[in-house]
C-alpha cells in the first residue's frame, strides 16, 4: 500500500464524515454564511472530524511506540494498563480535590498513565517467560486490576456513571470547546517522528542500543512520556478506543517492517482511515441515531485481531 | 589497546568473574573459552560496557571505558550478542545502516552509504539486501548482523557466541569472515566460543576461564595441548594435528 493512497482515502472519508449526521448539510448550505447549518458544521462536524484524525493518528502511534519499546507485537495502551491508569487518575482527582478543574484532571490522568505504563514495563522487565501472548495477557490483567480499583472508588463515592462515560469511546459529544486537549498529541507525534530512529534501535534491545552508543533508559522514558500524553488526551476527550493501537501498527509492520522512520507516516494515515471508517459506519447504520465508535472499532478490530492471532502468531513470534 | 585490570563481578554470593587481568592484543582473534558458567560472556559484557564491573577497570587506550562518551566508544568498540531472538522486521540494508548510527545519528551521509555498501559487499548480502531479517536463515541473519558491525567500523569487534544455532557450514563461513576482518582490515576480534576446535583453528590467542578466574592466556599453540585442556575442562582431551590444525578429540567412545 502506498502512502498517497491512504491519504487520498483519508481525504475522501473526511469529506463523507463532514456531510453525514442527523441534519442534512449540503455544500450550498455552507455558502450561506448566516445559516444554522453552517453553525452546526463549524461547531460539531469539523471538530468531530479533527478529533477523529487526532485520536486515530495518536492512538496508532502510541501503540507503535509501545510495541517497539516492549519488543512485543501485542502490547498497546489497552493491553498494558495505560488507559486504565489514566482513568484511575481522573477518579483520584475527583475524589481528593474538591471542585476539581479540568487542568487538574488532565495532570492527574497524565501522571497516572505515565506511572501505570512505567510499572507495566518494570513488570515486563522482571518476568522471565516473555511469550508474545503471555505478556499482553499480563498487561490486560494488570489493567483490569487498575480498572477495578477505579470502579470500587467510583462505587463508594457514587461516581459510577462518570466512570462508564469514560469507558465508552465516542465522538458523539465532541463539539468545539470539548476536544481541544487532543491538540497536545500533535507535538507528541512530531516528537515520536524525530525519535523514530532511536525507538527502532531501542526496539532491538538494550544491548543493541548500548552498542550503538544510545542511552536505552532515556529513550524508553521519552517513549513512555509520549504514550502517556497521547493516551491521556484521548481518554479525556473521546474515551477508550480499544484495538486501534494494537492492530493498526501490526498491519503496517506486516507490509512495511519495523523501521519507525518509514512506518510512522503510514501508521498515522492508516489509523485515521480505520477510525473514520468505523465512525462513519456507526453513524450510518442506525441513522439518525449513532452507535458509539468504540463499539464499531471493537467489532471490526476484534475480528482483525483474531485473524492476526491465528495467522500471525508465527510472524509475531519470529 | 584494551587492558583489563583486576575485573570482578558478583551476582548475589557468586563470583561470576574474579580478579581477571589481561591485555587484548590488537590485530588478533582472541577466543574466550571455558566450561559453562565460567564467566566468559560476563567478562565480554563488562569490556563492552553492557555490564558494569563491581571492582577493577577496563582501559581503552589508557582511559577507563566508563569515562568514554557513548558515541565515541561506539566508534571504537562494537559488541554483538546472540541475535537469534531478534523479532524486529528490518531489511538487511536498514539493519546495516544502523551500524552508522554513532556517526550519523540516523541521517546517512554519502560516506555512510559507502560504508554500508562496502559492508554488504563484504558479507555477500547484495541479493538479499531488501529482505526482512526475520525471513532469513540463521546463517544469513548472523551475516547481516556482522555486516552491521563492519559498517560500524570499530577497531574492536566483540562477539558473544556467534556460532550458536549455526550448522557447521555456516559456522566455518563466519569464522573465515572474522579471520578476513583481522587479516585484511586489521580489526581486533574478541569472541566467546563453545567449541574449542573453532577456537583452536581460527584464533591467534586463547583466554581460558574457569569459575570466573583466568586460568590460561596465551597464543593458541601454547594452550591447545592436553595438559592445559585438563586444567581448563577437567577432561583428558588428546590433541591431534591434521593439516597443520590442532584438533581436540574430546569424544570418547570408551567412556
Amino acid at each position: 500500500m502506498r502512502l498517497w493512497m491512504l491519504i487520498i482515502l483519508g481525504i475522501i472519508l473526511s469529506i463523507i464524515s463532514l456531510f453525514i449526521g442527523a441534519i442534512d448539510i449540503s455544500i450550498s448550505d455552507l455558502l450561506d454564511l448566516d445559516s444554522d447549518k453552517l453553525q452546526i458544521f463549524l461547531v460539531s462536524r469539523v471538530p468531530r472530524l479533527l478529533a477523529i484524525i487526532l485520536a486515530g493518528a495518536g492512538m496508532s502511534i502510541a501503540g507503535l511506540i509501545m510495541q517497539s519499546l516492549s519488543r512485543n507485537k501485542f502490547v498497546s495502551p489497552t493491553t498494558a494498563g495505560t488507559l486504565d491508569a489514566a482513568k484511575l487518575g481522573i477518579m483520584v482527582s475527583m475524589l481528593f480535590l474538591t471542585n476539581v478543574t479540568y487542568t487538574q484532571q488532565v495532570i492527574f490522568s497524565f501522571a497516572f498513565a505515565l506511572a501505570g505504563t512505567f510499572i507495566f514495563m518494570q513488570i515486563l522487565d522482571r518476568i522471565k517467560f516473555k511469550d508474545v501472548i503471555f505478556v499482553p495477557l499480563i498487561g490486560i490483567m494488570y489493567g483490569n486490576i487498575l480498572s477495578s480499583i477505579t470502579t470500587f472508588l467510583g462505587y463508594e463515592a457514587d461516581l459510577l456513571q462518570n466512570v462508564s462515560s469514560w469507558l465508552m469511546g465516542s465522538f458523539t459529544l465532541i463539539i468545539a470547546g470539548r476536544y481541544e486537549l487532543l491538540y497536545v498529541s500533535i507535538p507528541a507525534v512530531i516528537l515520536a517522528y524525530l525519535y523514530a530512529n532511536k525507538f527502532t534501535v531501542a526496539g532491538m534491545g538494550e544491548d543493541f542500543a548500548k552498542n550503538l552508543g544510545l542511552s536505552y533508559k532515556f529513550i524508553l522514558n521519552i517513549g513512555l512520556v509520549l504514550v502517556a500524553i497521547i493516551s491521556t488526551s484521548v481518554v479525556l476527550t473521546v474515551g477508550v478506543i480499544p484495538f486501534l493501537g494494537l492492530i493498526v501498527p501490526n498491519i503496517v509492520s506486516l507490509y512495511m517492517g519495523d523501521n519507525l522512520r518509514k512506518t510512522i507516516p503510514h501508521t498515522m494515515a492508516l489509523g485515521v482511515v480505520f477510525l473514520l471508517i468505523c465512525d462513519i459506519i456507526g453513524r450510518v447504520i442506525v441513522h439518525p441515531y449513532e452507535i458509539p465508535v468504540n463499539v464499531t472499532v471493537a467489532v471490526i478490530g476484534s475480528a482483525i485481531f483474531l485473524i492476526m492471532l491465528f495467522r500471525g502468531r508465527a510472524y509475531a513470534k519470529k | 589497546m584494551i587492558n583489563i585490570k583486576d575485573l570482578s563481578k558478583r551476582y548475589g554470593k557468586k563470583n561470576v568473574v574474579e580478579k581477571v587481568s589481561l591485555t587484548i592484543q590488537p590485530g588478533t582473534i582472541t577466543s574466550f573459552i571455558g566450561p559453562n558458567g565460567a564467566g566468559k560472556s560476563t567478562l565480554l559484557s563488562m569490556v563492552s560496557r553492557l555490564l558494569e564491573a563491581d571492582t577493577g577497570e577496563v582501559l581503552l587506550d589508557q582511559n577507563n571505558v566508563k569515562k568514554w562518551k557513548s558515541d565515541e566508544f561506539a566508534k571504537r568498540v562494537s559488541i554483538l550478542k546472540q541475535s537469534n531472538f531478534m523479532n524486529v522486521r528490518l531489511t538487511v540494508r536498514e539493519l546495516v545502516s544502523f551500524g552508522r548510527y554513532p556517526y550519523s545519528k540516523g541521517r546517512l551521509t554519502d560516506i555512510d552509504e559507502k560504508h554500508v555498501d562496502q559492508a554488504i559487499d563484504y558479507m555477500n548480502l547484495h541479493d538479499m539486501e531488501d529482505q526482512f531479517i526475520d525471513e532469513l536463515s540463521g546463517g544469513q541473519k548472523q551475516r547481516a548482523f556482522i555486516a552491521m558491525v563492519i559498517a560500524q567500523d570499530t577497531d574492536y569487534i566483540l562477539l558473544d557466541e556467534p556460532l550458536n544455532n549455526l550448522d557447521m557450514k555456516h559456522s566455518v563461513q563466519i569464522m573465515k569472515i572474522l579471520r578476513k576482518l583481522v587479516d585484511e582490515l586489521g580489526k581486533t576480534v574478541v569472541i566467546v566460543l563453545h567449541d574449542i576446535n573453532f577456537a583452536s583453528v581460527y584464533s591467534d590467542r586463547i583466554v581460558a576461564l574457569k569459575d570466573g578466574k583466568l586460568v590460561k592466556n596465551g597464543p593458541t599453540s601454547e594452550i591447545i595441548n592436553s595438559a592445559s585442556l585438563r586444567e581448563i575442562y577437567d577432561m583428558d582431551i588428546p590433541v591431534q594435528v591434521q593439516n597443520g590444525c590442532r584438533i581436540c578429540v574430546y569424544f570418547n567412545s570408551h567412556g
